[in-house]
């Protein structure tokens, strides 16, 4: 009898949504000090069957069919009360962003605390005396402090580790997490995971993991479900399914994850498009009075490089690191303090006004998130034209180059007459990138572009970017912190830490044989290389 | 467009309003022409009670004049205050605001200075302040009232901006070229516009309970009939006929009372979001 079973489980979406069922006709089983992942991409209906089994459904969406059987008792039978007493003691659940899983006005202990006393379990020192304990056992360092310390004192990582400690409070038999690590980044990410992996192996929970990177599945799953638009396409043990696939979604979805594997680097041309010296940005801010020491972050200390023409460099390293402020004061979104930002010759570093506007369109960026990146009230049509009719060419010659642009990025023209929300993610990071083209820009920057999508529409998009760097021979600066993306785009790899250039040249040379330490933390947290191995033995045993 | 209507209707208090609104509107308009006559002439004799002769329904005030008459024609002014003062405040408003707070900084520090200077003095006692200064005709009400209720657009207006000025979008167009001017226009101004809207109906709505209280205290138009006058000529007799005050007075509590439903039902159909939160 295993500790959690799903039988036939059907949820039904509200009229009018684009499917009748978020979830169909799905089964599985969890077992005791197992842990299961849910693998899927982003509407497949992964959330929605451990929102159900939490009885956290969004209004309008019910279940059904189907049962749930936790402990012979079957959970969309019971009551909201029965329900509420079996959250967080027997099931408990950690989510994706775990700022908005904390309450920001509350101290951490008390968070803790409180899940015991809705509980209505210990004294209120015995409580306190726990919260302290869990802490401690998610390794949050100097508990002590930690305890009294709000969320916004704590960093994501630190954070995600306090949502943690909150789920374990009460001994749950069942974890439920639900992308807990696609908000942090790789370093933290392999921290967290090692933290659940061994708090399974302490208090034998089952883990039921919801996640879209198969890299962090090659990880830690023992069994692998995988969905597609809330069906189940494929089902089995963690080593089967990711090295011998039998549904094509699966394959589509292992294909999809970029490998380490190198581009060939180009030759590069005499004279660089766009050379940076010395470049530095300060941020200075006043938290908490007149006398207080102002906080200094040197966000980017000296950065010096040459990009040039056809030529793609990768800024990595983890967040705080710098890469995107060096982006920023590279467009001129942010002015740099110090340093010499040469485009064509021309030091665009400190200028202003009208003479800034007129070299603006030579450099031009591509955003992270497709949905805040487009304006919501204009027509695509509108947001492709726009920067050109600023720099004064005729609405007609926009809108042709606007259509044209549109089929370059793989979109059809007709897309020039709607708004934003009738797209996809990727389908908008598409528009953002014909929109950057717009200018004919020298040099194009891409902070984050694929890092909001899904692998498959990641994929896509990488595959576009590619194609159009040589096609139109751009020079681009690709700011990630996924190191897989980098090394497939980019020529050149700069490493940046805490503001500071650490390591820089070629991409085959930096990930290949990484210089300092930083590096190879960074190269050894990225998930799935056991994965990786095991799929090149099976290469070499094919051949 | 009709997502927008048929969230609007789900909120039944918003279409009674509109529809309380609607007749308002309809009085006011219809006026000139079921009343041709001045609502200052006298028709018959003084005090006559409501319901007592054909023709003159809500009978007569203390100098013979036809109620009903004047609550038609006082409809008009009401409207008229309230619409175009908030027309006025808005853009003496939206555009401090926006410029707070695109620009920040010191731009920022002397408009909100400026604004809260306007904020510390009651509105009601400066509105005073300045008929008693100006002479009380349509206009200078009118412009009274909207200089002393444009402060809370101006300080609407910097939130939204500021929060969307760092969006994504609003950077691109920074990178594409385009001036600060086209820019707060085009790309921040029509994502700020839903909160503005409900902020505009219930400023209509307190604008006409501004020019009643002024008129009240014979701050108004003299030449104008305005439901706020009636009461305010109505209060020497308001134990021997109440009706003459209780009549208008009724008009007005509608008239706001389905301002602010249809402020509530805009709130609801502009900002969905919100409204799964509470219910």
């Amino acid at each position: 009898m295993s500790l959690l079973a799903i039988d036939n489980l059907s949820i039904a979406l509200p009229k009018g949504a684009d499917r009748e069922l978020a979830v169909k006709d799905v089964s599985f089983t969890l077992d005791k000090g197992e842990v299961l992942c849910i693998v899927g991409e982003s509407g497949s209906g992964k959330s929605m069957s451990a929102n159900a089994l939490m009885g956290l459904l969004p209004e309008g969406v019910t279940p059904s069919a189907g049962s749930i059987h936790f402990e012979n008792r079957d959970l969309l039978t019971l009551s909201d009360d029965e329900m509420m007493s079996l959250r967080g003691k027997d099931i408990s659940m950690i989510f994706q962003e775990p700022l908005s899983a904390l309450n920001p006005l509350m101290r951490v202990g008390d968070q803790i605390a409180e899940v015991f006393e809705a509980h209505d379990l210990l004294t209120p020192t015995e409580r306190r005396k726990r919260a302290l304990e869990l802490l401690h056992e998610v390794g949050l360092p100097d508990p002590d402090t930690t305890i009294r310390a709000y969320p916004f004192q704590l960093s994501g990582g630190q954070r995600q580790r306090v949502v943690i400690a909150m789920a374990l409070a009460l001994e749950p038999k069942i974890l439920i997490a639900d992308e807990p690590t696609t908000a942090l980044d790789v370093t933290t990410q392999a921290q967290i995971l090692d933290l659940i992996e061994d708090l399974r192996m302490r208090h034998g929970m089952a883990v039921l993991f919801i996640t879209h990177d198969f890299g962090v599945v090659a990880d830690i799953a023992d069994r692998v479900i995988v969905m597609q638009h809330g069906e189940v396409v494929e089902a089995g043990e963690a080593e089967t399914v990711l090295l011998n696939p039998t549904h094509a979604y699966t394959r589509a979805l292992l294909d999809a994850i970029p490998g380490l594997s190198f581009r060939e680097t180009m030759q590069p041309a005499n004279t660089p498009i766009l050379s940076v010296r010395d470049l530095s940005m300060t941020f200075t801010s006043r938290t908490g009075g007149f006398f207080r020491k102002p906080r200094v972050v040197k966000a980017v200390q000296d950065a010096s490089f040459d990009l040039y023409k056809g030529e793609t460099i990768g800024i990595v390293g983890e967040s705080g690191s710098g890469k995107s402020t060096l982006g920023r004061c590279l467009v001129r979104l942010l002015n740099p303090e110090k340093g010499v930002v040469e485009i064509g010759g021309k030091d665009i570093s400190k200028i202003n006004g009208s003479a800034l506007r007129q070299h603006r369109r030579r450099i031009q960026m591509v955003f992270q998130d497709p949905y805040s990146s487009l304006n919501p009230r204009s027509r695509i049509g509108t947001i492709l034209t726009e920067g050109l009719i600023a720099y004064g060419t005729d609405k007609i010659t926009a809108r042709e180059k606007a259509q044209e642009l549109l089929t370059l990025v793989g979109l059809d023209p007709s897309a020039m007459k709607r708004f934003p929300h009738e797209f996809s993610g990727g389908q908008r990071q598409r528009v953002g990138i014909a929109r950057a083209l717009a200018l004919e820009p020298e040099v194009v920057i891409a902070d984050e572009a694929v890092s909001a999508l899904d692998v498959s529409i990641q994929a896509q998009v990488l595959d576009l970017l590619a194609d159009l760097r040589d096609r139109l021979n751009l020079s681009m600066i690709f700011i990630t912190h996924d190191l897989r993306v980098a090394a497939q785009v980019c020529d050149r790899i700069i490493v940046m830490q805490q503001g500071k250039m650490v390591e820089f040249g070629p991409s085959s040379q930096v990930l290949g044989s990484p210089q300092t330490e930083y590096t190879k933390s960074l190269l050894d947290a990225i998930p799935g290389k056991a994965h990786e191995q095991a799929l090149a033995a099976q290469r070499e045993l094919r051949q | 467009m009709r997502a927008f209507w048929s969230r609007f209707r789900q909120n039944r208090g918003a279409v009674i309003g509109l529809i309380i609104l609607a007749i308002v509107i309809i009085c006011a308009i219809a006026a000139p022409f079921l009343f041709p006559r001045s609502p200052w002439s006298m028709v018959q004799r003084p005090f006559l009670p409501p319901f007592e002769m054909d023709g003159l329904p809500l009978g007569t005030d203390a100098l013979g004049r036809d109620v009903l008459s004047g609550l038609f024609h006082g409809a008009r002014v009401s409207l008229l205050v309230g619409l175009v003062s908030t027309v006025v405040a808005l853009a003496i408003g939206i555009p401090i605001g926006a410029l707070a707070g695109y620009y920040g900084g010191l731009v920022d520090d002397a408009l909100m200075r400026f604004t809260e200077f306007f904020q510390t003095i009651p509105s009601f006692a400066l509105a005073i302040v300045l008929l008693a200064i100006f002479q009380p005709t349509l206009a200078y009400v009118i412009l009274a009232i909207a200089i002393v209720s444009w402060p809370p657009v101006a300080r609407l207006v910097r939130g939204e901006v500021l929060s969307l000025r760092n969006r994504e979008f609003v950077e691109a167009a920074t990178l594409s070229g385009q001036s600060n001017l086209r820019i707060i226009l085009r790309q921040v101004l029509p994502n700020a516009l839903p909160p503005i809207i409900v902020l505009a109906s219930l400023m209509v709505a307190t604008a006409i309970l501004l020019e009643s209280s002024l008129s009240f205290l014979g701050l108004g138009d003299p030449n104008v009939m305005s439901w706020g006058y009636m009461i305010g000529a109505a209060r020497t007799v308001l134990r021997t006929a109440w009706w003459l005050s209780f009549i208008p007075g009724i008009a007005i509590l509608l008239t706001v009372l389905a301002l602010n439903l249809i402020g509530e039902g805009l709130n609801d159909a502009l900002n969905p979001r919100l409204r799964k939160r509470t219910s």
